[in-house]
């Protein structure tokens, strides 16, 4: 066995380290367990793969790739698997939560970040966190008890319905908010201090120099938490399937009901579902949409902070 | 007496009255302290710097150098823990009474720093910015050349304003920001240890922009290099231990010192 | 000198300006709380409150004159029950248990629910009930003048303590606790054993190479995939591909006259153990990476294996970060609900879980269950749920941070 190289130990330390000699046959057999336990996350990721891969290509087998992609209509029962509806839907929803969660949620970091004192944001940080842990099916729960009788009182019983892609995105903009606003937040305090002395030292007042100088600054920070954020939306399932309401439709109307690519896949799996059916296969190709879609927002935001960490370090 | 004074019936009566002759000094400290939490960095000192001249702060590292420079702008007011006593007189009005807006202060008091530190905006924005926000009426075409043919910037960027002042080099960038800080046509300038980041070349254009910039700002300078501090100034105070051990004439205090501490410190005996 | 006319007297209006978008962005961040606010009353709402009562049969009339129904003896409940009782419905109750065996409780609840049958006329939220008392009285008496106007408890411990039914006044979420219970047991069997050895192996064994790179990586990704991909992952490896496996036939199990297939509690449980490894093994490796460099060298330095230092030296050093965070992932794990949903948790059961092959409901699948239904009682059950879901959230957490204290303080004085 050759020796393991040791990347986090100081350099003095590597000749204790690379063990050859003391390396005895349980070291060994521990080791290898080690190593498989990390490898089941690539197992994992093949697993997604693997599963989505094979299904969805059973299911592109009936359907063209043509006709899903550019179908307007999602009807299995006669054949008609266009995912625009659902793909249209999750655009809405996830719309509406970047409208609540990215203006409030960088309303509340630039709040933390440039205003509240050391003890404010020990307080308000973990109410924040608090919010992040509640389970979604709460906020859907939240939003079909709450959120849509106070929407329909304002905008009127008749003009929206008791489901609606509204109330769901909006609800769903809270739960995304303290991702955002923490995301933000680091992006804030990265910029450095020299920037922010500059700013108050030409006479800036704090609003001034927060939002003129540091916002900017952190742009990039900012977009990332914007993506991931999105990301977090086109994911986002039990508000979606409870307040969104059942059953694809096509509809640029956010007073109106229409049901996400994941209230999609909850929904008929939900129900009595055979296993070789069209149906089944048809939720793995939806799936396989969202993977894709999540894997690269997920990606590009991750790219965009490993970027500006770089810069200001 | 009420030139800072926010609430003058909403009349900003210090851009009025801007003009010498209210006092004899440009700046002026009296019996100023700096705490940082319990630990004095600046012990009540009293110095006054003279208009259009430059005065040179030294001494050894840790000595309170910076922190008094910051003290005249009020720049330690932006970290937590910091308290002030003792006075700045500018226009003969305390900076530090209460109803005295700081933002106002920084204004008129500009500020270089030892790192360049320009915006992340283009090189044209990085010199517009503070005067849009306080309020320039005039052109800001005019505005951003006029200040940057002060630091001497003018023929190497002219054709490249609205590219990334990052693109700069360290010597351009503290140039730049030197420019930043005269287009909003400050009274005076703080410099701390504006060229010690830099090379020997962008020094030495900087050293030699001081002379032109006296003649229109009275210009503080705090510096780790004695030599410096010899060619460029025209006053020097010795600061050693948060206290200003001697001010005096350059040529004074450099050949002729009184205090045995500042013979000492010349003579590089420590440091 | 001439600067000051070039500027515009512009201060006061600027600090206004100020003023007002500190007050926006701290508005943001009130709006925030008062809706995690709203979010807890709303519950506390919907969970207690006045309820009008209306019995399909006249209890007066099933008993003699004067007397109640509560109370009644065996013989009078046994009396109602043969005369009222449909003859299928007397015959499948007999099956499930004789009714000579049965205790008076037993029979009076079978004369309430099966022959008085009483009905939630409307109900009333908790604030209502508070502060509006008098309205629900007119109202009650004016529309409902034979029913009862009671304060529930939806949330209760009869409510806890009891299994699933399919009526909103008798249901419970018992059936949900258990499968709750059960569930994230099998989650933390195998999360926690397999995320802390990755992470060992990241932090102590891996060299910086491309693969390992690669894994790294991997597991930032994996954590930001949508958590319903991993039911899918789920329906198809767990209860389609290892169904001998995770329905019990391969071991002979069948638990007693149910056909699970492969949905039972064993799939559910390993879905969400591959939903929060990612979660676990960034929060161990944050943990083991913040035991000092020196603790490792002077256990090297005495002699020990590497394997040895980890156990006797890292490990104990940042157990109790790794168990902070790994309970932060299971509180979120028990929260889950749409990758249960598509593995197939039962929507109705008429049996308790009693073990990894059984059929399963967890407590937020119940809770979607019962707020999709249009009833305004399930509304109320749905609240009492989530109540007992918080509390459950919250009494884990309590207990990790209870147990981290308790080794932070062994750490300083052991
Ligand atoms: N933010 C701070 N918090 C606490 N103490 C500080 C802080 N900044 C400076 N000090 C202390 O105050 C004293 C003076 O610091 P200052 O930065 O003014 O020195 P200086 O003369 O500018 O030194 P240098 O030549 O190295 O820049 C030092 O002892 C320093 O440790
Ligand atoms: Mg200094």
């Amino acid at each position: 066995m050759k020796p393991v190289q040791t990347a986090m130990y100081p350099e003095e330390t590597r000749g204790v380290l690379s063990f050859g000699k003391r390396s005895r046959p349980h070291e060994n057999i521990i080791q290898a367990v080690l190593v498989f336990c990390a490898a089941v996350s690539i197992l994992t990721t093949l697993g997604i793969i693997v599963v989505l891969g094979t299904e969805s290509s059973a299911f592109f087998r009936e359907v063209s790739l043509r006709e899903f992609l550019t179908g307007r209509s999602w009807q299995p029962s006669i054949g008609e698997f266009g995912i625009l509806p659902l793909v249209n839907a999750t655009l809405m929803t996830s719309l509406a939560a970047m409208l609540v969660a990215l203006p409030l949620g960088l309303g509340v970091a630039v709040y933390l970040a440039e205003y509240a004192s050391e003890r404010v944001r020990e307080t308000l940080k973990p109410i924040l966190e608090v919010l992040s842990g509640v389970p979604t099916v709460v906020y859907g729960y939240f939003a079909l008890t709450v959120v849509t009788p106070a929407l329909r009182n304002l905008f009127g019983q008749d003009s929206i319905e008791v489901y609606n892609t509204l109330s769901a995105g909006l609800v769903m903009g809270v739960l995304i908010l303290p991702l955002v606003s923490s995301m933000c937040e680091d992006a804030l305090s990265a910029v450095p201090r020299s920037l922010r002395e500059a700013a108050y030292a030409m006479g800036a007042t704090k609003l001034e120099t927060s939002v003129m100088i540091i916002v900017p600054a952190a742009f990039s920070g900012i977009a990332a938490a914007f993506i991931l954020g999105l990301s977090r939306a086109v994911g986002e399932t039990m508000i979606v399937a409870l307040a969104a309401g059942a059953g694809p439709k096509l509809t640029l109307n956010p007073l109106k009901a229409a049901e996400t690519m994941t209230g999609h896949i909850v929904r008929i799996s939900g129900g009595d579902i055979s296993y070789d059916s069209m149906d089944y296969r048809s939720l793995f190709a939806i799936a396989l949409v969202l993977f894709v879609t999540t894997l690269a927002l997920n990606m590009v935001s991750r790219s965009i902070v490993k970027k500006y960490r770089e810069v200001y370090e | 007496m009420r030139l800072f004074q926010k609430n003058a019936a909403g009349s900003d009566r210090l851009d009025a009255v801007i003009g010498p002759g209210e006092s004899e000094h440009a700046l002026e400290a009296k019996d100023l302290s700096v705490f940082y939490g319990g630990f004095e960095a600046v012990k009540r000192v009293s110095i006054g710097f003279e208009r259009k001249k430059v005065t040179a702060l030294i001494g050894p590292s840790g000595c309170g150098k910076s922190t008094a420079l910051r003290a005249f702008n009020r720049m330690n007011e932006l970290i937590s823990g910091v308290r002030t006593e003792g006075e700045v007189r500018f226009h003969g009005v305390n900076v530090y009474e209460r109803d005295v807006d700081a933002v106002k202060v920084r204004r008129w008091i500009g500020m270089v720093f030892q790192k360049p530190n320009p915006f992340s905006k283009s090189i044209y924005e990085n010199i517009a910015w503070g005067a849009r926000i306080n309020g320039y009426k005039g052109d800001f075409d005019e505005l951003v050349e006029n200040s940057l043919k002060q630091v001497a910037l003018w023929d190497e960027v002219k054709d490249k304003l609205k590219e990334s002042a990052y693109a700069l080099s360290g010597g351009q960038q503290q140039r730049l920001c030197i420019a930043r800080a005269v287009a909003l046509k400050p009274e005076i300038l703080l410099m701390d240890e504006p060229t010690s980041a830099l090379d020997p070349l962008s020094t030495a254009k900087i050293e030699s922009l001081l002379d032109d910039l006296k003649k229109r700002y009275t210009i503080i300078i705090v510096t780790h290099n004695m030599q410096q501090a010899g060619r460029v100034s025209d006053k020097t105070g010795f600061m050693l231990l948060g206290e200003l051990v001697e001010y005096s004439d350059t040529k004074t205090l450099f050949f002729n010192p009184k205090d045995p501490r500042t013979e000492n410190y010349i003579s590089g005996r420590f440091g | 000198m001439s600067g000051s006319e070039d500027f515009a007297a512009n201060l006061a209006s600027r600090h206004a300006r100020g003023d007002r978008w500190r007050l926006m962005f701290m508005l943001s961040t009130m709006l925030a709380i008062v809706f995690l606010g709203a979010l807890i009353l709303t519950i506390v709402d919907d969970a207690f409150g006045y309820v009008v009562m209306v019995d399909e049969v006249d209890q007066r009339s099933l008993v003699p004159d004067g007397q109640r129904l509560e109370g009644a003896g065996a013989e009078t409940l046994r009396a109602i029950i043969d005369e009222g009782l449909s003859p299928r419905r007397y015959r499948a109750l007999e099956r499930e248990k004789p009714f000579d065996e049965r205790s008076g409780a037993d029979l009076y609840d079978i004369v309430l629910y099966e022959i008085v049958k009483p009905q939630v006329a409307e109900t009333y939220t908790l604030f209502e009930s508070l502060f509006e008392r008098k309205r629900i009285v007119e109202e009650t008496t004016r529309a409902h003048p034979d029913g009862e106007l009671i304060f529930r408890s939806w949330a209760s411990m009869r409510f806890l303590s009891t299994s699933l039914t399919a009526r909103p006044l008798t249901t419970g979420v018992l059936t949900a606790v258990k499968g709750s219970l059960l569930t994230i047991s099998i989650t933390i069997l195998f999360s926690f054993p397999i995320g802390i050895a990755a992470a060992i192996w990241l932090e102590e064994y891996a060299s910086d190479s491309r693969l390992n790179r690669f894994i790294q990586v991997n597991i930032y990704n994996l954590a930001g995939v949508p958590s319903i991909i991993y039911g899918m992952l789920g329906l198809a490896i767990f209860v389609r591909g290892l169904e001998g496996f995770t329905s019990g036939s391969a071991f002979g199990a069948s638990a007693a006259g149910e056909v699970a297939n492969g949905r039972t509690v064993l799939s559910a449980g390993l879905t969400l153990a591959l939903l929060i490894l990612p979660v676990i093994i960034i929060n161990a490796q944050e943990a083991i990476r913040a035991v000092s460099g020196s603790l490792r060298q002077s256990s090297l330095a005495v002699g020990a294996t590497k394997w040895q230092t980890i156990w006797h030296h890292v490990l104990p050093a940042s157990f109790d970060r790794i168990l902070t965070g790994a309970v932060l992932a299971v509180s979120r794990a028990i929260g889950e609900t749409a990758p249960l949903v598509v593995v197939g948790a039962s929507t109705f059961l008429t049996q308790d879980p009693s073990g990894v092959f059984s059929k399963f409901t967890t407590l937020p699948i119940q809770i979607y269950q019962w707020t999709s239904r249009p009833q305004a009682e399930f509304r109320h059950v749905a609240a009492a749920a989530i109540i007992v879901l918080l509390a459950l959230m919250l009494s884990l957490n309590a207990f990790a941070i209870i147990t981290r204290n308790r080794l932070r303080k062994q750490k300083r004085f052991g």
